[in-house]
């Protein structure tokens, strides 16, 4: 069966995951559409990290399925390449190579990973810094840059694989009020341009103006979804005003 | 001018008994001091290359998926760092030597394939080896799980990921260790002498056996020659730290 662009590109159903006797994910199931942006929400221990990072197979699961682009994510002949140049991932603290300058992080693994011409990834690769307001950091090492600085140069790394849908885990979390919104403007410029984002995200302002569809987790299931007007106007679940009433 | 300064060390010699500077004024000597030299700074260089290479692989052996690969590192770690040097030297020649093929040149000798020369060094490597494998373990261990995974998430493969990100970064956290150790090779080169290999302090054994006269200036060679290389090795290895320092990361 090959995958066309009306079907979901990232198709999750009831995936279910422990670590050892702990149950984190009990059967969640979500579809996503090419170009949609969907944020989740939830308290602190919901399980919503561990799901993005099952969408690229950096944890595995015990029961369910996940696709992307029609691909079976969790199948032991799995191309792991394959799945990891569609599906690029950002997270909560960077996690940049320390020991490479700016722009040698976004340029690394087109260039050892794809085996992609340096000179033609070199380009690429300062007009993505330049894309995420970094032109002039190129030779910095993360080190000399500031946390919001360091997500952008992330967001662009992760960009230089040509991903069709990038994750995002809490990635303003660790910043300050001040280089939040550095970094939202970036992810909203993606949004704008049509990439697919599935987002975990404390950000509810931002959640409500970017997603199309807004999923709340709570002890490993999703409690509630529907679009953001409904959802944060007309909340249904006791959990979810709870939830939401904690936040706003 | 070469004549006036050996003839000042044999007069040398006349005056003071204990102090008989011989591989100054005869060539025979000062050949075997300069080769024993040459031979310890050869077997040093090709050790120390060697066992960082060995740390390497048994490091990134050790982060294998397979227990059977971390098991075989472990064993080896334990049987090379547990036993004395110069036994393993012994072993290694007498034990193992004797089973390695032979070849023969003019049809009459046999010569064993790998020589004493090749047995110090495998001894050797093996033996600091097993220690830059743990000193570089500590080093990956310090590397964040959360790097390597966004490495993997790029679409590096475990082995990219260790020859990437990880090795480049446990490297820095290492020198310091792996400068104790490597500096400690370079004095355990002095135990090939056990297996007729002629280093250094081989060579000038031999002299003050055959001139007791000149035992004390050997043993002053011994100590500069071996402060010289050891110095040579530590500046290398600060010039080397020094150019790895990353800016904004670290102390
Ligand atoms: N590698 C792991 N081994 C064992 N338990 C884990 C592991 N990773 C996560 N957990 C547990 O799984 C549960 C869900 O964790 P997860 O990180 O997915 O939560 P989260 O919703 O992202 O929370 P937060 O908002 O704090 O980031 C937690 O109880 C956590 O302790
Ligand atoms: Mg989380």
């Amino acid at each position: 069966m090959t995958w066309t662009p009306d079907q979901p590109i990232v198709s999750i159903h009831n995936v279910k995951k422990a670590f050892g006797s702990l149950e984190v994910l009990k059967g969640v199931s979500m579809d996503i559409m090419k170009g949609e942006v969907i944020c989740i929400i939830g308290p602190s221990g919901s399980g919503k990290s561990t799901l993005i990072r099952c969408i690229n197979a950096l944890n595995d699961i015990q029961g369910g399925s996940i696709t992307v682009e029609g691909q079976e994510v969790h199948d032991d002949n799995l191309d792991r390449l394959e799945l990891r140049k569609k599906v690029g991932m950002v997270f909560q603290q960077y996690n940049l190579f320390p020991h490479k300058t700016a722009l040698e992080n976004v340029m690394m693994a087109p260039v050892k990973v794809l085996k992609q011409n340096k000179a033609e990834v070199e380009t690429r690769a300062r007009e993505l810094l330049r894309k995420v307001r970094l032109e002039g950091k190129e030779n910095s090492y993360p080190g000399e840059l500031s946390g919001g600085q360091q997500q952008r140069v992330a967001i662009a790394r992760s960009l230089a694989m040509s991903p069709d849908v990038m994750l995002f885990d809490e990635v303003t979390a660790a910043l300050d009020p001040e280089t939040v919104k550095e970094v939202l403007v970036t992810i909203k410029d993606l949004a704008a341009e049509g990439m697919t984002c599935i987002l975990v995200t404390h950000e509810m302002g931002f959640a409500r103006e970017v997603a199309d569809h807004i999923y709340f987790t709570d002890k490993g299931v999703i409690v509630e979804h529907g679009p953001p007007e409904t959802f944060f106007d007309n909340a249904q679940d006791p959990r979810t005003k709870e939830f939401l009433s904690q936040i706003l | 001018m070469l004549e006036a300064f050996q003839e000042f060390f044999r007069q040398f010699a006349a005056d003071h008994p204990t102090w008989n500077f011989i591989f100054f004024y005869e060539e025979r000597q000062w050949n075997k001091v300069i080769s024993g030299l040459w031979m310890t700074i050869k077997l040093s260089v090709v050790c120390v290359i060697f066992s960082v290479i060995i740390g390497i692989v048994g490091a990134a052996m050790q982060g294998a998926r397979s227990a059977i690969v971390r098991g075989i590192v472990q064993g080896y770690i334990q049987f090379f760092r547990n036993t004395p040097p110069f036994v393993q030297l012994l072993f290694f020649y007498f034990a193992l030597g004797r089973f390695t093929p032979t070849y023969s040149p003019d049809g009459w000798l046999e010569v064993p394939i790998i020589s004493n020369v090749g047995w110090a060094i495998i001894s050797l490597s093996f033996f600091a080896g097993a220690f830059n494998v743990e000193i570089f373990r500590a080093g990956v261990e310090a590397v964040p799980k959360s790097t390597q995974e966004a490495s993997e998430a790029l679409g590096f493969t475990r082995l990219q990921t260790f020859a990437y990100i990880v090795l480049p970064l446990a490297l820095r956290v290492s020198i310091p260790s792996l400068n104790n150790n490597l500096v400690n090779l370079v004095k355990t080169t002095t135990q090939a002498f056990v297996i007729a290999v002629p280093e250094l302090l081989y060579q000038s054994i031999t002299i003050w056996n055959d001139f007791p006269s000149a035992q004390n200036p050997m043993m002053l060679v011994l100590f500069i020659s071996y402060l010289a290389l050891v110095g040579i090795l530590v500046l290398g290895m600060n010039k080397w730290e020094r150019s790895m320092r990353i800016p904004g990361y670290g102390a």
